[in-house]
């Protein structure tokens, strides 16, 4: 079975081709560059190299935000349309739940976390059972600093796997201390390799539904929402 | 039946705030039309929130896609390109047409084609009448007001356009001024029949000889004579401020149009963009042309707003000439109509 997993809900800019659980191609970018131009010649690549044509793809997996919100739905907008093309099936996997997998065998708890300006960050908690990892606090867009006195209630040592750490990594020493682990510079970049592992057996989306989990709304609804007096983020 | 030498054009449109998919034989004739309009959405703020119209138009594009083809009764196999609006538009927008387009288009290796907005505005009208050259379009929605001259397929020369506010823009400040809902063309345009036009709004020629437009200085009297109105607790008419109002707007269009259709001998005239569907707009201009030797075009309601099947008209041609874009394809938000005739002409 081939499957063809696309990330682009960040800077980083991951696409990859696995045949099973064997990766058979992979290409990776972490640069200020434009995933719109990018990633269609990216897929091109891979799959020439794969040797495998585009109807031979049998799955699609995409990383579904939480991210930059154009940046989830470049990735989102090619991934469901190849797959409504090709009448395959499309499984969305949490952004967070990707990069997590980076410290898979971590013993302790995993925070992925995205920054998400003005001192919030998209976060969640993983921990592993046996081979696979299970959420401990659902991913939710919340003040870094709140999150971490979260952390710091659990009592257990956390690894630290995300972007933008030149902003964060004061808070995380200073709230957590030795509790806290930073994971070294290359496991924080979320590989499509990795995606395509968690996606390839968990069931498909209903794909015209399938959208991009924010984890915010636009930040016109949510002002609207308010003056009707019943708005909440 | 599909003949050998019939073809078959997949168009996207996602510039704003419609999500549309149309599929167009041989550049005129059209198959099918699904338009997905995410206006009552907008409505709440009483304009295009950018963030909201790209969420909406992931939610929609597979279903309008799906819709589109099974209407034509078409297979993907039949079609011969896939085009898609590039630029100008809301970039965030544009993008989800152009990255679903380039996924049709690489998954079933067919030939995708850029397509200009402002051209696609103009091609609508090819899906009623055959162009015949040198013809004359006067472009006027919410984001444009021009005059475009055409000498042949894929060739567009700018002879005119607006310095400040788009006339489509004027329309929704003034609408909003005197409490309408959005977007207040249509209301305006209503409310216009009723009146009569007791004011004497300014209209900008600018300078001799000069094509191009200028609304600001209206929108901004129309503002002050509404205020001072209020200031010494007179009530004016709406019906006649938009009479007035209206009659301004549609003066300068209808005696600009009338100077370059002339002076550029055109055979046709093509009005194109949301603004004509507006009826003053229609009639100022049927009078004006009356007795002319030139071919008045303006397309039915569905053709004027944004759609796909214009999209697909101009892409046609544009894929006639031999325009290809590349899977690098991006959206260009300020795409000019004069850069890409350029590049289409190749
Ligand atoms: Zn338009």
């Amino acid at each position: 079975m081939n499957i063809l997993a696309i990330d682009t809900s960040n800077q980083v800019m991951s696409t990859a081709v696995l045949n099973g659980d064997q990766l058979i191609a992979e290409y990776t970018t972490n640069v200020k560059k434009n995933h719109s131009v990018a990633l269609m010649p990216a897929i091109d690549n891979i799959l020439r190299d794969a040797g495998i044509t585009p109807g031979e793809i049998h799955k699609i997996v995409v990383a579904r935000g939480p991210g930059s919100y154009t940046g989830v739905r470049i990735g989102v907008t090619t991934a469901k349309t190849l797959a409504w093309t090709l009448n395959i099936p499309i499984t969305g996997v949490s952004s967070l739940e990707a990069a997590a997998y980076n410290g898979f065998y971590f013993p302790g708890l995993i925070c992925s976390f995205f920054d998400a300006r003005r001192g919030r960050v998209f976060a969640a908690v993983y921990k592993r059972d046996g081979k696979q990892l299970i959420p401990v606090l659902e991913e939710k867009n919340i003040q870094f600093t709140d999150w971490l006195q979260e952390l710091k209630s659990q009592k257990e040592q956390v690894l630290f796997i995300g972007n933008n750490f030149s902003l964060h990594r004061e808070n995380i020493q200073e709230l957590l201390g030795d509790q806290a682990v930073i994971a070294e510079a290359f496991m924080h970049i979320p590989r499509a390799s990795v995606l395509g592992h968690i996606g390839k057996d968990r069931d498909a989306e209903d794909l015209h539904s399938f959208t991009p989990h924010y984890l915010r709304l636009a930040e016109a609804e949510a002002k609207w929402l308010q003056t009707r007096g019943n708005g909440h983020e | 039946m599909k003949q050998k030498t019939d073809q078959y054009i997949l168009a996207i449109e996602t510039s704003c705030d419609e999500t549309a998919v149309a599929i167009v034989k041989n550049g005129r004739d059209l198959l099918s039309n699904v338009v997905a309009s995410q206006i009552e959405s907008h409505k709440r703020f009483g304009g295009v929130v950018p963030e909201i119209a790209s969420r909406h138009h992931i939610e929609q594009i597979t279903i309008v896609l799906e819709e589109a083809l099974q209407k034509a009764g078409v297979t993907m196999e039949e079609i011969d390109a896939i085009a898609v609006t590039e630029g100008p538009g809301l970039v965030g927008a544009l993008l989800i047409g152009v990255n679903a387009a380039k996924a049709i288009a690489y998954a079933h290796q067919k030939p995708l084609v850029g397509v200009h907005h402002i051209a696609g505005h103009i091609y609508a009208n090819r899906l009623e009448k055959e162009f015949s050259f040198p013809l004359l379009s006067l472009v006027v929605s919410g984001g444009h007001t021009e005059l475009i001259v055409m000498k042949e397929h894929g060739d567009f020369q700018v002879i005119g356009e607006t310095r400040d506010d788009a006339a489509g823009e004027a329309y929704d400040k003034v609408a909003k001024a005197l409490d309408l809902p959005y977007p207040g063309g249509p209301y305006i345009d209503r409310l216009a029949a009723e009146g009569e036009a007791t004011i004497d709004f300014p209209r900008a020629w600018l300078e001799e000889g000069s094509y191009d437009f200028s609304f600001s200085g209206l929108k901004t009297a129309v503002m002050n004579t509404l205020h001072n109105a209020r200031q010494k607790g007179k009530t004016l008419k709406k019906e006649d401020i938009a009479a007035s109002f209206q009659e301004s707007v549609i003066d300068v269009l209808v005696t600009k149009t009338y100077r370059a259709a002339r002076e550029y001998e055109v055979k046709q005239l093509i009005v194109a963009g949301g603004v004509a569907a507006n009826k003053g707009l229609r009639a100022g201009l049927k009078e004006q042309f009356a007795g002319e030797a030139i071919d008045v075009l303006i397309p039915p309601l569905s053709l004027c707003t944004d759609n796909a099947a214009m999209i697909a008209a101009a892409g046609s041609v544009a894929f006639e000439q031999g325009h290809r874009a590349g899977l690098d394809l991006n959206a260009n938000p300020s795409l000019s109509l004069e850069r890409y005739a350029k590049r289409s002409k190749r």
